[in-house]
């Protein structure tokens, strides 16, 4: 089992004819992803390596029954994208492209849950979602990942989330579903839509959590811990030591006014009996310790 | 990008809010002749990109030319939180009947924008809020709904501000929502917001941060980001399109990823050392990349040794280690440095290292192990200095 994605799961990229779209798309296809089709309106009726190309998502939906999409094209065009690709039918889309204004982004999020309920968007600016052995959509390199489980992970940072896949391979532990929500101000996926969906996942045993500095993503997250969950959590948050006020690369990752530290999302954890690690390799150290505990 | 003051009011003004005609002034003959032009009296305003200006001395009333030309020679070069003002901002004079406070920024966990107005301006919006929190008006706003005249009058209301400033907020709060959104804004802030003995609502102060992902929707925004406050090193980390942040220590870190260059800074921190910056060069981590990192890192007079932490991921070992090579043999670089590579590929990397590896160029097998390192290896290289000197 897994969450969000599965082998069942047929992807159009958006974008899929642009440099970045091509090479990712095929590798998810190598991978075992079942890529259907692509879309650019210019180029409908080619194909990139076999994929069809089709002008709308709403036309290769209609040809190939895709159901999710990930979308490669340029930050000015992700707000139409993802509506094209909510329109178009897909219940998940995954948006990479980084650099998406944040108030497009706070649009897309309403916008979303009002007309079209029940689609999820994972992104933007985030590295995508792979279910180990089944479906990779995004840019993880999927041979770092153990299928089978019984860990879950959630994660706002890009290579953090690759650390600690390896970090679990390296001591022969699996993953049922490895989620990159992304770390900007809006993401269409919050950490608490992947806690509650591990949750429920009978196969997922634990959940392996990396958090960033700034918001208050953590401490929601923290409270949702203590509330609903039975499942053990490890946590890792980066930017212990991030001076105040300093964007650190993401858009997300900035502290401001006091707010939104490390410290403060590590003790909210901590209180929700989640097992923080001070760097990734002891969240990893903790992660191995639950599982050991499972039995 | 944060505007300065005279640039969020001109920001504003394009949206149709009242402020005050001013001048901006890089010396104290321009500060005069600008105030000779608008017509005495003034104030004389720093323009820094920090708050607490008023207490440092950065604002002044000045009633005459001569108070001008004292006063903009005191602001000038006056150094406010490690500011240094380089510019000053003359603008005619307001008299002021009561001061409010409005702002607009976008609520993460809400993921809505909200609005905040207070009756209590003129005064940091934190102190009301720890003092008096019942004071500030909150209102959340769905994006795609929008701040409608209705909704804003309740919210006016809501405020508790005085009968006469009502109209005249309604009417300024809309356009400010409009400069917000339209504008792509992080956050615009007028504190105060003044209400005139003659019964105008004016804009008397403009915090404005704009959201540097938008610049492709906002061409004249370039004007901004060549004000943005950056040390040189973070002049020359952005001219190479990189994501550099200087931090005050004596161990340069690059890492691929925002999240491990985080980590990488957090990891030095722990084991007792401090890292000289914040930099991520990316997913890929090739030759050019490389370099121009190393060359950043190697302009730094405070760096005694280099950390390079990355972890391969699509881009494989190999390609890692062949670009640190060949960085290696386009940059000449003072510092040593300890390499922590892992993910895919890592082993067939550290093969192509190995024959390299010397002093200077050294391999460790754990982020941990590395940042042990590399922070003994600053420490060794100042007592070496102190040695010498």
């Amino acid at each position: 089992m897994s969450i969000f994605v599965d082998s069942d799961t047929k992807v159009v990229y958006q974008g899929l004819t642009g440099s970045q779209g091509r090479y990712y798309g095929l590798l998810n296809r190598d991978y075992g992803t079942q890529v259907v089709a692509g879309t650019n309106p210019r180029k409908a009726g080619t194909d990139v390596d076999g994929i069809p190309v089709y002008a709308t998502v709403a036309e290769a939906v209609a040809e190939t029954g895709a159901t999710a999409s990930c979308i490669f094209i340029p930050a000015p065009g992700v707000h139409e994208a993802v509506l094209e690709a909510a329109r178009g039918g897909v219940e998940f889309i995954v948006a990479i492209t980084e650099g998406v204004p944040a108030h497009d982004e706070a649009d897309l999020y309403n916008r979303l849950r009002r007309d079209f309920p029940d689609v999820r968007l994972l992104g933007p600016n985030c590295p995508g979602i792979i279910s180990p052995g089944q479906c990779n959509i995004g840019i993880t390199a999927g041979h770092i990942a153990l299928p089978g489980g019984p860990v879950g992970i959630v994660s706002r940072s890009g290579t953090l989330t690759y650390q600690a896949l390896f970090e679990l391979k390296e001591k022969g532990i699996g993953c049922t579903t490895c989620v990159g929500i992304g770390g900007d101000p809006v993401p269409g996926t919050s950490f608490i839509d992947c806690l509650a969906a591990f949750e429920a996942d009978p196969e997922t045993k634990a959940v392996m959590m990396i958090g960033e500095i700034g918001g208050s993503a953590e401490e929601e997250a923290a409270e949702f811990i203590a509330d609903h969950m039975t499942k053990p959590v490890s946590a890792y948050v980066a930017g212990v030591t991030a001076p105040p006020g300093k964007k650190m690369g993401h858009a997300g990752a900035i502290v401001s006014g006091g707010r939104g530290t490390a410290a403060a999302k590590m003790d909210a954890l901590r209180a929700a009996g989640v097992r923080v690690g001070l760097n990734p390799t002891e969240a990893g150290e903790h992660m191995a310790d639950i599982v050991a505990d499972l039995g | 990008m944060d505007l300065f003051e005279y640039q969020g009011k001109q920001f504003f003004a394009r949206y149709g809010m009242p402020v005050s005609p001013g001048e901006i002034a890089f010396s104290v003959e321009e500060a005069v002749a600008a105030a000779e032009r608008i017509g005495t009296p003034v104030m004389v305003k720093a323009q820094v990109h920090t708050g607490g200006r008023g207490k440092a001395g950065g604002v002044k009333f000045a009633a005459t030319i001569d108070d001008v030309r004292e006063h903009a020679a005191n602001i000038l070069g006056l150094d406010i939180s490690g500011h240094v003002v380089g510019r000053v901002w003359i603008e005619l004079a307001s008299d002021i009947a009561e001061e409010y406070y409005a702002s607009f920024t976008l609520d993460r966990s809400a993921r809505k924008h909200l609005g905040m107005l207070s009756a209590e301006g003129g005064v940091e919006i934190e102190t009301v809020a720890d003092e008096n929190p019942d004071a500030i008006a909150k209102v959340w706003i769905d994006p795609v709904d929008g701040l409608d005249e209705a909704a804003a009058r309740a919210w006016v209301a809501a405020g508790n501000l005085p009968e006469a400033a009502v109209e005249g907020t309604v009417d300024i709060l809309q356009k400010l929502y409009t400069a917000y959104v339209d504008g792509d804004a992080d956050l615009v802030e007028i504190n105060p917001l003044i209400l005139t003995p003659d019964g105008r609502i004016h804009v008397l102060d403009a915090k404005v941060t704009l959201d540097g992902s938008a610049v492709f929707r906002h061409e004249d925004y370039a004007v901004f980001d060549e004000t943005q406050t950056r040390d040189e090193r973070e002049t020359a980390a952005h001219a190479r399109g990189l994501q550099y942040v200087g931090l005050d220590g004596s161990v340069g870190v690059i890492a691929n990823g925002a999240g491990l260059a985080m980590s990488t800074v957090d990891v030095l921190n722990q084991v007792g050392g401090s890292p000289a910056n914040f930099l991520d060069i990316g997913g890929g981590a090739n030759a050019e990349v490389m370099a121009g990192a190393l060359e950043v890192i190697n302009n730094d007079p405070a760096v005694r040794s280099i950390f390079i932490n990355i972890f391969g991921g699509i881009t494989r070992g190999e390609e890692v280690a062949n670009g640190i090579i060949g960085a290696l043999e386009r940059v000449r670089i003072d510092a040593p440095i300890v390499i922590r590579l892992d993910g895919t590929n890592a082993e067939e990397g550290r093969a192509i290292l190995e024959p390299h590896l010397s002093d200077t160029l050294q391999m460790a097998p754990t982020m941990l192990e590395a940042a042990r390192q590399a922070v003994e290896l600053a420490a060794s290289a100042r007592t070496d200095e102190n040695r010498e000197a």
